[in-house]
């Protein structure tokens, strides 16, 4: 039978790419783990490895095209008949105009960067990246390999198995945790994903809760969801690995709350209301421009310095909490602002947001002032180096000068990854955070 | 080309690989020096299955009051124990050339030597009948198994007459009254076993910390202490140092705990291992690389010279015939361009002594020497219903779980049956168990599997019938 060949999404947000060089002609035989062709995009150039052994019976779009649209067929093989079973093809119509969503469309092919190196083990390492099945599909893993994928975090349909019927065993995920490591930076992002963190390398043994005197039958169970898993796993990842530690600033916001009112009243037409978290974020993104010190991740073979400051803003939802991104918050205007993080965490409620919509900050607010916390101190959101607990605005007694007055405070507190963001580092954001709270005209400037 | 493949040896990694390679499509020859099936067949494990039935069946009989019945005058025709044993090995030799034939394998009878050859060496082959055939073929695929090692420099060398290796042991004129057998692996043990089953004194010296050195320590110990109750005796650890044939049979002197003793006996076995079949075929001329008496081979069971493939005994432990048909199999679908099975399946290891070992995967002691976190779970047969129920309560099954992510790494039982048991936690570990699926597998009820299932039960603290 004939299995086409797709053109792959070399990142959650490709829609498109140029066929820069095809490897193989009609007639040639590959095998898996060949190179068949080079695709480019905006950001990078991969190579595209054959997954499946044949024939290229056919190419099907022409060296150099481009705007080929991800999932389009870009070649043909026919597949050996007998002992190679070929995986379910799902109807190669896939139509070239068919937007990429939902889960990755099967595809004959996987992807590498172009800079591993040459002699990586077939099938095995290189891009985590191997569009395998698609969505709903019945994934063929082993027990240990599924458990193995879901504590790395690892989508086991990315993960191209090397067991019969191409099943996916425990060295495939072993391979795709140790190749989700970033490399060497072929794109101008080295930021390690957050699904690259070094597999949980010695999960804690935990003993059960019979095992620790707590009566079966006491309590009900509730499966666990698969966010619940994640944000154990990286909460807990982050909280052990990341040095860690909070600095602590009090900033009075009546200038804020004042100024608010007054632009809440020019936006009172176009129906948006600047929330104080909005300022928050604006704040944040301006002070991380004029601190980029702390705009920055850790990453193995370099601090990361962010050429923008995305932020990421801590929403729970039922079940769990996600972290959709104001992208390039510097940029945009209060209004702006508003109207994004009031869209985000209305999908964020619904579970509508694409992973690209929540994954990849550069650093995190989160505020539980609406619940009165006079201060707190979270856990970084890896691979970011910092993250911002607002407290509750609250009447407080304060000194000016001898004299005691009253003003609205609010504390806030930076958790600091202290590889990047060290104690000099964080106080100066704050002291550079401060002032544009205080006084919010500042932000202008 | 003559062929597409030679393959040279037709033990069970020889003639597996033949037909492997015949399904495939491949011309193929197979050559082989003395009986079709090799070692395995006609001098190793079948009929040495067969002796111990018998030995076995007495013993049985010898307690058959236990179970309510009576034997008078209980007695045996060694000859005939003998005899079934060869008839055993000379019918299932038989099965193999109806194999070779059904599968269109061209057999040649005589010994093969190898030299230069494009694009795999050529194959010359010293017929039996006379004269010699020059052969070249795509590959070649050298199955030319082992034999005991000796060590003529302290007299561990046979002699055919008092000193023994499995050859010997395997159709003796009479049994011996005593008996000394020189190591303790499955081969040593499952020897000792059945001389001694049939009434021989037997003395058996490891020169390791424990006898069947290789399985799991809890298993050797619970061997030590079942085969000494059936009055089969040890040395161990005890250094050979030298053995001499005497008037009326062998003086074997040994050293152990810096005291030296002579254990003297009618015969004596040596079971010190295996050497690979390396010799007279032509390897030095070629250039291929040899390591301590076993040909080196990669992951593929390719040598160092182009075309030349080895599997099986001559290519290394574990020296076991399902390692070489397992290797053989591997190696042909690697060639022919398949997905080819997982060489680095794991390879279970069973000695058919009474009680049976068996065992798979690491040992706690191997698990925990590669740094993992182990648990570990035990199940004894004297409370499973079945085996109380056939009197077979001698033994236990031990799981090896890695703590980290679940996943079944060892197995190790000992008791009635099994060898025929080990199969269970073998499946599973190749197919990557962890804990969850093998505590969701129903066991039937009434069997000594059970005892499996609880076993692993155990690992996690939820064992049920203990």
């Amino acid at each position: 039978m004939s299995i086409d060949i797709l053109m792959p999404a070399l990142s959650p947000t490709m829609e498109e790419g140029t066929l820069a060089k095809w490897h193989v002609k009609p007639g040639d035989a590959v095998r898996s783990g060949d190179v068949i062709a080079e695709i480019e995009t905006d950001k990078a150039t991969m190579e595209v490895e054959a997954v499946e052994e044949g024939v290229v019976e056919s190419l099907l779009v022409p060296e150099g095209t481009e705007n080929v649209k991800v999932n389009a067929p870009i070649a043909r093989l026919s597949g050996e008949g007998g002992e190679t079973p070929a995986p379910a093809t799902p109807p190669t119509a896939a139509a070239p105009s068919a937007p990429p969503s939902g889960g990755r469309a099967e595809s004959a092919a996987s992807v590498r960067p172009p800079s591993a190196e040459g002699d990586h083990p077939k099938g095995g390492g290189g891009a985590a990246a191997a569009p395998k099945a698609a969505a709903g599909e019945r994934v063929l893993a082993s027990p240990l390999a599924r458990r193995l994928a879901e504590r790395a975090g690892l989508d086991l349909k990315t993960i191209q198995g090397s067991g019969p019927h191409g099943r996916v065993i425990k060295r495939d995920v072993d391979a795709a945790s140790q190749g989700a490591r970033p490399k060497a930076a072929p794109s101008p992002s080295p930021v390690a994903k957050p699904q690259a963190a070094p597999a949980a390398e010695a999960p804690r043994q935990v003993q059960s809760l019979e095992q620790m005197g707590v009566t079966p039958g006491s309590y009900d169970l509730i499966p666990l969801t698969g966010m619940n898993k994640t944000v154990a796993r990286r909460m807990t990842e982050s909280f052990r690995d990341v040095p860690h530690f909070p600095l602590t600033i009090d900033v009075e916001i009546d200038a804020l709350l004042a100024a608010r009112a007054k632009i809440n009243a020019l936006l009172e037409s176009q129906k948006i209301k600047v929330s104080v978290n909005d300022i928050v974020i604006k704040a944040v993104a301006v002070a991380l421009k004029r601190v980029p010190e702390a705009n920055a991740s850790y990453t193995p073979e370099g601090i990361a310095m962010h050429h923008h400051a995305d932020i990421a803003m801590a929403v729970a939802i039922d079940g769990g909490l996600i972290t959709p991104i104001i992208r390039a918050a510097e940029t945009k205007g209060l209004a702006q602002i508003a109207t994004e993080t009031k869209d985000l965490a209305e999908r964020a409620r619904t579970r509508k947001l694409k992973p690209e919509e929540y994954q990849g900050g550069t650093f995190s607010v989160s505020n539980l002032g609406m619940f009165g916390i006079k201060s707190f101190s979270s856990i970084i959101n890896e691979p970011q180096g910092a993250i911002l607990s607002v407290g509750a605005g609250e009447k407080r007694a304060v000194a000016r000068g001898d004299q005691l007055a009253v003003a609205t405070v609010m504390s806030v507190t930076i958790t600091c990854d202290h590889r990047v963001v060290d104690g000099a580092t964080g106080a100066r954001f704050l002291q550079v955070f401060k002032p544009l709270i205080e006084d919010p005209l500042t932000m202008l400037v | 080309m003559d062929f597409d493949l030679i393959v040279i040896g037709a033990g069970p990694g020889g003639y597996v690989t033949a037909i492997r390679a015949s399904q495939l499509g491949m011309k193929t020859a197979i050559i082989e020096r003395e009986n079709l099936g090799g070692i395995c067949l006609n001098w190793g494990c079948i009929p040495t299955k067969a002796l111990l039935k018998s030995g076995e069946l007495y013993e049985t009989m010898g307690h058959a009051e236990a179970y309510g019945l009576k034997i008078e005058g209980r007695s045996y025709d060694f000859t005939k124990v003998i005899e079934r044993s060869r008839g055993v090995a000379k019918q299932l030799s038989a099965g193999v050339a109806f194999l070779m034939k059904k599968h269109k394998i061209e057999v040649i009878d005589g010994d093969a030597k190898l030299e230069k050859g494009d694009p795999a060496p050529k194959v010359t082959v010293a017929l039996k009948d006379g004269g010699s055939r020059t052969l070249q073929a795509k590959h070649v695929v050298l199955a030319a198994g082992a034999r005991a090692r000796t060590i003529p420099q302290i007299g561990l060398e046979p002699d055919g007459e008092r000193i023994w290796t499995y050859r010997e042991a395997m159709v003796p004129k009479v049994i011996p009254k005593s008996l000394l057998v020189i190591g303790s692996g499955a081969i040593g043990i499952e020897f000792a076993s059945f001389y001694r089953a049939l009434g021989a004194q037997v003395t058996v010296i490891e020169a390791l910390e424990r006898i069947l050195p290789v399985e799991d320590e809890e298993v050797s110990k619970a061997a030590h202490k079942a085969f000494e109750k059936r009055g089969l005796k040890f040395r161990v650890p005890a250094k050979v140092t030298k053995l001499e044939k005497t008037p009326s049979g062998v003086s074997l002197t040994v050293e152990a705990g810096g005291k030296t003793e002579t254990l003297e006996a009618e015969v004596a076995i040596v079971a010190v291992g295996i050497a690979g079949n390396v010799e007279n075929l032509g390897l030095e001329d070629l250039g291929v690389k040899v390591d301590r008496g076993h040909v080196v081979i990669d992951a593929h069971a390719a040598t160092n010279v182009k075309g030349l493939y080895a599997i099986g005994d001559v290519a290394g432990p574990p020296w076991l015939a399902h390692k070489a048909s397992h290797e053989g199999v591997h190696c042909i679908e690697h060639i022919a361009g398949l997905k080819s099975t997982n060489l680095t399946a794991p390879i279970p290891g069973c000695t058919y002594s009474t009680p049976q070992v068996a065992s798979v995967g690491l040992t706690e002691a191997q698990a925990k020497a590669e740094g993992r976190q182990v648990k570990v779970g035990r199940f004894p047969f004297r409370v499973n219903g079945k085996a109380i129920a056939a009197g077979e309560l001698e033994g236990f099954v031990k799981t090896v779980f890695d703590a980290e992510t679940g996943a079944l790494i060892g197995a190790h039982m000992i008791g009635g049956e099994v060898t025929e048991m080990i199969q269970g936690f073998t499946i599973a570990i190749t197919m990557e168990a962890t804990e969850a699926e093998l505590m969701e597998t129903v066991f039937p009820h009434p069997t000594m599997s059970e005892a499996m299932h609880e076993a692993v039960l155990d690992a996690y603290g939820r064992v049920l019938h203990l």
